[in-house]
């Protein structure tokens, strides 16, 4: 009995003793923390991605709370949902920010861009990039080892064995930029997603001369500059032998589509033009092997292009 | 007890199928194609144009920056272009296309074979001399020669070092030189001493090569200074910090530079180009070159222009054999692997390496083990397991601590693992991305 | 062009070494302690070491297939036959087969599959096995047979290992009981040829040391780590023999008894649970050996090597992290 109560008193003592400690050390060193960060923190989808360019999810709360303005702040995990409750919390008006996606610009399948080396390292374009140019004629292109894969956190981007070229599923990509990152070549660019995901741009990063390119890859950009005669709104430049279309600028009107002549101008989820093909030929491989038909079905479900018979 | 460096090393099969095969001069090519960037440094400013005549010899391009070397015609005929050409990286570089006429050398070059062992020229005539020849380290690295004779201010250089080490496999460019230029490459080292102002120097020969150590010490009595210092085998003996290391015992700090040690380490090669230039006023435009492999027909060495396509130099050895699966300029442990053949040979190139399918596929990685043969084999005495694991993972700041910017990328590691596992590529890549965070670091200060 | 040259960093060849090399070299120089044991135990030896390697290989190709769903299977690397052999090596001869199963499944499954196989471990596969059974199985994990009962097998006879007979001199009431325990301990030469009662692998040092030979010589193991563990041993034990004789055997004789040799040789160099660095090895060695005669000595199990090579298994990251190898040019720096 006596144990007991030893027992009991001896830990009790101990207990309110500490307990003291850490009421007073609470207090004593506490730190002010705006309850607006956690609130702000609590809405974000906690992905830590950093493709609003904040050091983590917490660390774009902070900026929020402490900026008094949301200009320029964009959580692109959670989009413009999220972004409106961030504004609620904080009484601010939330920018205006156009969805994006990330868009593999090269079409170098193995059929349209024949290999002419083995590589034969381990398997990381970081690795392969370093050492040369790729197993095909094109050293701008897409080397293939899947280093955008392994970087997505949010499983929206997958290598197509059979074309040997990464694929964005729309549905889940958040346009991040952690593939852009990754991509020794700079081949994937973040665009704006456009209305019913309907899209132009120039599925090349091919520097070369136009004889070089074409030889190495049958839907290179040989910077022939048609479509940007063509272009009725200004909207595409050429440089170094390659065309960018500035997505700011584009209107969609698809009539560069039409004029390139390596089909190197992709564009996307648009209906046929022509209901005259009866195949429902979606995306890009495909597209970009037989410009004339780039008859794109619209798609309900933004999931990864796929060749559907 | 031979001597050798103290740290790891490893022990590759020698292969010297084109040992004692006397150099032949090869052909020179129907059209040349001389790349601007054949050092480390900024690529060469072209001074001629399209439509010049050049003979043998001519500065075709001048150095641009103080680590830059000149560049020399090494045929004579007319500058076709000026464009860029893909070279064993795949990438198109920059270089000089001249379509050869004849083959007239510069009046000033003088092509007779007699000794010229005197050297009445100052220390500063030297390195001029040495810097518009275009001389470049010839080991593979291709270090401006020049900027190494001319250290920093703070050192003071106490020896010359010369590697006539050969390490590599398969290649016996240096091997074959020393057999039949000894007496040339003895007045190029006195030269070298005379430049960066010392009394002694000493030659590193693995004992691999014994008619070399024995020709070469015979022949160095006949000079003040020379010492030829036989080293056991071992891979890469012929790492500047790890000759310096076998030979003076004092090991380069990391970070420094090797002449913090008092040692100007030359390849014998090099010594030899200097001896040209210096004596024979003959700038570097032609090179000994290995062309080996176990299926190559006649494994043979060539004294062969710069600017020659690999092809022609592999068809005079009997032609790109069947089941050729690697083509590697240089050797097999540091070479690199060539994309297609018709890429021309530069300065830097020692040696061109076939290997076939079998040998050139790399097995399979497995996961590691944990073996430590990596740690142990690693001359550097860096973890590659550790390493390679945290570039996988893309953790480049603890790398900067695990000291990656020591390893001098011999592939010691990759050739010890018995997991196959592509250690030397993802240091590589560390590598290449913690120089580039060091840089940033720097720009920024 | 059709032939497609191959492209890769160099590089370009490669030492010629692997993992299974590596595997079945160890497997080679088990091949003398297991023929003395079977020289020994006859019967029971073969039955657990069978059963022992035939459920470890089982539980890597099942738990690899089914569980971890690898593409290919593990099984041909040798490593899980050298799991079985060692686990087995650790068992007395008399031990059912039920037991030696369950001990198998606890060494591949959680000490080794769980953790995602080879190279991922922690901790010694085989070792975990032993004493996740020394303290599941207490009796029959520690009632040894007698040498030489060649066709016995759970029937055999048991008793008292040298071990034992230490620990009973440790413990002895007095003086005239000591001395009789210690006096029934086989001589140091009987012990190194195999008189050494107790698991099937511990039976000789002397072909074991054959073993260490064997490794050193194919340079699959360095001497680091099973020198300084006996080293260490021999200088521990000698202390305290020369304290205390007549309580503390002779430190020949602790080297030459149990599972000390069998665990720094063919245990403790293990390549997974050891240090990378050769700093490290010697650290990783010594503790082994220290932990091992403290256990011996004071512990309450007459043997700790077992116990003394988990420990320090689970210190190997922590070695690993603060024994760098000597790096180039540090000498200079102190100059």
């Amino acid at each position: 009995m006596n144990l007991i109560l030893i027992a009991v008193i001896s830990l009790g003592a101990i207990a309110l003793v500490l307990a003291a400690i850490l009421y007073v050390a609470s207090k004593k060193f506490a730190v002010y923390e705006d309850p607006r960060i956690a609130q702000v923190g609590e809405v974000l989808p906690q992905a830590n991605c950093g493709g609003c360019g904040y050091p983590g999810c917490s660390g774009f709360a902070d900026a929020c709370v402490k900026a008094g303005s949301l200009d320029g702040k964009f959580c692109p995990v959670g989009g413009q949902p999220v972004m409106a409750k961030i504004a609620d919390i904080l009484g601010l008006a939330a920018g205006e920010a156009e969805p994006m996606v990330a868009v593999v610009r090269c079409n170098g399948t193995c059929a349209n861009r024949p290999r002419t080396n083995q590589y034969d390292g381990a398997k990381s374009c970081a690795i392969a990039a370093s050492l040369y140019g790729g197993e095909t004629g094109c050293s701008y292109g897409c080397l293939g080892c899947g280093d955008c894969v392994a970087a997505c956190r949010f499983d929206a981007i997958h290598m197509n064995p059979e074309t040997g070229i990464p694929e964005v599923d729309e549905a889940k990509c958040t346009a991040c930029g952690a593939c852009v990152k990754a991509c020794p070549k700079a081949i994937i660019e973040i665009r704006p997603q456009g209305k019913k995901s309907r899209r132009v741009y120039v599925s090349c990063v091919n520097k070369d001369k136009g004889a070089v390119a074409r030889k190495a890859c049958t839907v290179s950009c040989i910077g022939c500059g048609k479509c940007v005669k063509t272009c009725p709104f200004e909207a595409i430049t050429l440089e170094n032998n390659l065309a960018y279309i500035d997505p700011a600028k584009c209107k969609s009107c698809r009539k560069c589509e039409e004029v390139c002549p390596q089909g190197t101008i992709v564009a996307l989820n648009f209906p046929p033009r022509k209901p005259k093909t009866e195949e429902a030929t979606a995306a890009a491989p495909k597209a970009a092997v037989a410009p004339k038909e780039t008859a794109a079905a619209p798609k309900e479900t933004a999931e990864a292009p796929k060749v559907t018979e | 007890m031979l001597k050798t460096f103290s740290i790891g090393g490893v022990h590759p099969h020698e292969n010297k199928l084109s040992a004692h095969q006397p150099i032949i001069t090869a052909e020179v090519p129907a059209k040349a194609v001389i790349l601007l960037g054949q050092h480390i440094g900024a690529p060469a400013k072209p001074i001629v144009a399209k439509g010049d005549v050049v003979k043998v010899g001519t500065k075709i391009a001048e150095p641009a920056g103080f680590v830059s070397a000149a560049i020399h015609s090494s045929v004579s005929g007319k500058v076709a272009k000026i464009d860029t050409i893909v070279d064993a990286s795949g990438y198109a570089k920059p270089a000089i296309f001249i379509d050869v006429e004849g083959d007239e050398w510069e009046e000033t070059i003088d092509r007779s074979t007699t000794l010229v062992k005197e050297c009445e020229l100052s220390t500063e005539e030297i390195v001029k001399k040495i810097a518009d020849a275009g001389i470049v380290g010839l080991g593979g690295a291709c270090f401006p020669t020049q900027v190494k004779l001319c250290p920093p201010p703070s050192f003071k250089a106490e020896c010359v070092i010369i590697n006539a080490v050969e390490c590599e496999p398969y290649l016996t460019a240096d091997h074959q030189l020393m057999l039949e230029h000894a007496e040339e490459i003895m007045v190029g080292v006195s030269i070298l001493m005379k430049a960066v102002k010392v009394n002694k120097a000493f030659i590193g020969i693995e004992n691999n090569k014994p008619d070399a150590i024995e020709l070469m010490t015979k022949v160095a009595s006949g000079y003040a200074g020379i010492e030829v210092v036989p080293l056991k085998v071992k891979y890469p003996q012929g790492g500047e910090k790890q000759l310096i290391d076998a030979i003076t015992k004092r090991q380069v700090a990391s970070g420094a530079l090797p002449i913090s040690t008092g040692a100007v380490v030359q390849n014998v090669g090099t010594a030899f180009a200097v001896y040209e230039a210096v004596q024979k006023n003959k700038p570097l435009f032609e090179r000994v070159i290995t062309v080996t492999g176990k299926s190559v027909a006649k494994p043979s060495n060539f004294l062969a222009r710069i600017g020659t396509p690999m092809k022609q130099l592999i068809d005079a050895c009997g032609g790109l054999p069947e089941d050729t699966g690697k083509v590697i300029g240089g050797g097999p442990m540091m070479g690199k692997a060539l994309v297609n053949i018709e890429v021309p040979t530069a300065k830097g190139s020692s040696g061109i390496l076939i290997m076939n399918r079998k040998e050139a596929k790399r097995g399979e990685a497995q996961t590691c083990i944990r073996c430590a043969k990596c740690v142990s084999a690693c001359p550097m005495g860096l973890e590659p397991y550790l390493l390679g694991a945290l570039s996988e993972n893309g953790d480049f700041e603890t790398m900067e601590k695990e000291r990656i910017m020591d390893c001098i990328e011999c592939g010691s590691c990759q050739f010890t693992c018995p997991a196959n596992r592509p250690l030397l590529d993802y240091c590589r890549l560390g590598k290449g991305k913690v120089g580039a965070m060091i840089r940033a670091r720097q720009a920024k200060k | 062009m059709e032939n497609k040259l191959i492209v890769s960093l160099s590089p370009h060849v490669h030492g010629g070494d692997s993992v299974q090399k590596n595997m079945y070299g160890v497997l080679i120089a088990l091949i003398p302690a297991f023929l003395v044991s079977l020289y020994f135990f006859g019967l029971g030896a073969l039955i657990v070491t069978a059963t022992s390697v035939a459920a470890c290989l089982f539980f890597e190709w099942a738990i690899g297939k089914y569980l971890l769903k690898k593409p290919t299977t593990t099984i041909c690397d040798g490593s899980a036959i050298i799991t079985g052999v060692l686990l087995a090596f650790n068992l007395p001869s008399n031990l059912p087969i039920w037991i030696i199963i369950l001990g198998a499944l606890f060494a591949i499954g959680v000490g080794k599959m769980s953790f995602g196989g080879l190279g991922c471990n922690p901790f010694n596969p085989a070792l975990a096995g032993r004493v996740f059974l020394l303290l599941s199985f207490p009796v029959q994990m520690t009632s040894w047979p007698v040498v030489g009962q060649l066709t016995a097998y759970t029937d055999a006879t048991t008793g008292a290992t040298p071990l034992a007979l230490m620990k009973q001199a440790i413990h002895a009431a007095d003086k005239s009981a000591a001395m009789d325990a210690l006096n029934r301990i086989p001589d140091a030469l009987s012990l190194l040829i195999g008189q050494n009662g107790g698991c099937l692998g511990e039976v000789s040092a002397l072909a074991l040391l054959l073993g260490l030979v064997y490794m050193l010589w194919k340079k699959i193991i360095t001497w680091h780590i099973p020198v300084s563990i006996l080293a260490t041993v021999f200088i521990f034990a000698g202390i305290m023999h020369l304290a205390d004789p007549e309580k503390y055997v002779s430190p020949v004789l602790q080297l030459l008894s149990g599972g000390l040799m069998l665990g720094a040789v063919f245990m403790a160099t293990d390549y997974v649970t050891s240090p990378m660095s050769k700093k490290g090895m010697l650290i990783y060695g010594v503790c082994i050996g220290l932990l091992t005669v403290v256990i011996r000595l004071f512990g309450a199990y007459p043997e700790g090597m077992s116990f003394a090579i988990l420990i320090m298994n689970a210190f190997t990251p922590l070695i690993n992290t603060y024994c760098k190898p000597k790096r180039f040019g540090e000498v200079a720096k102190k100059k």
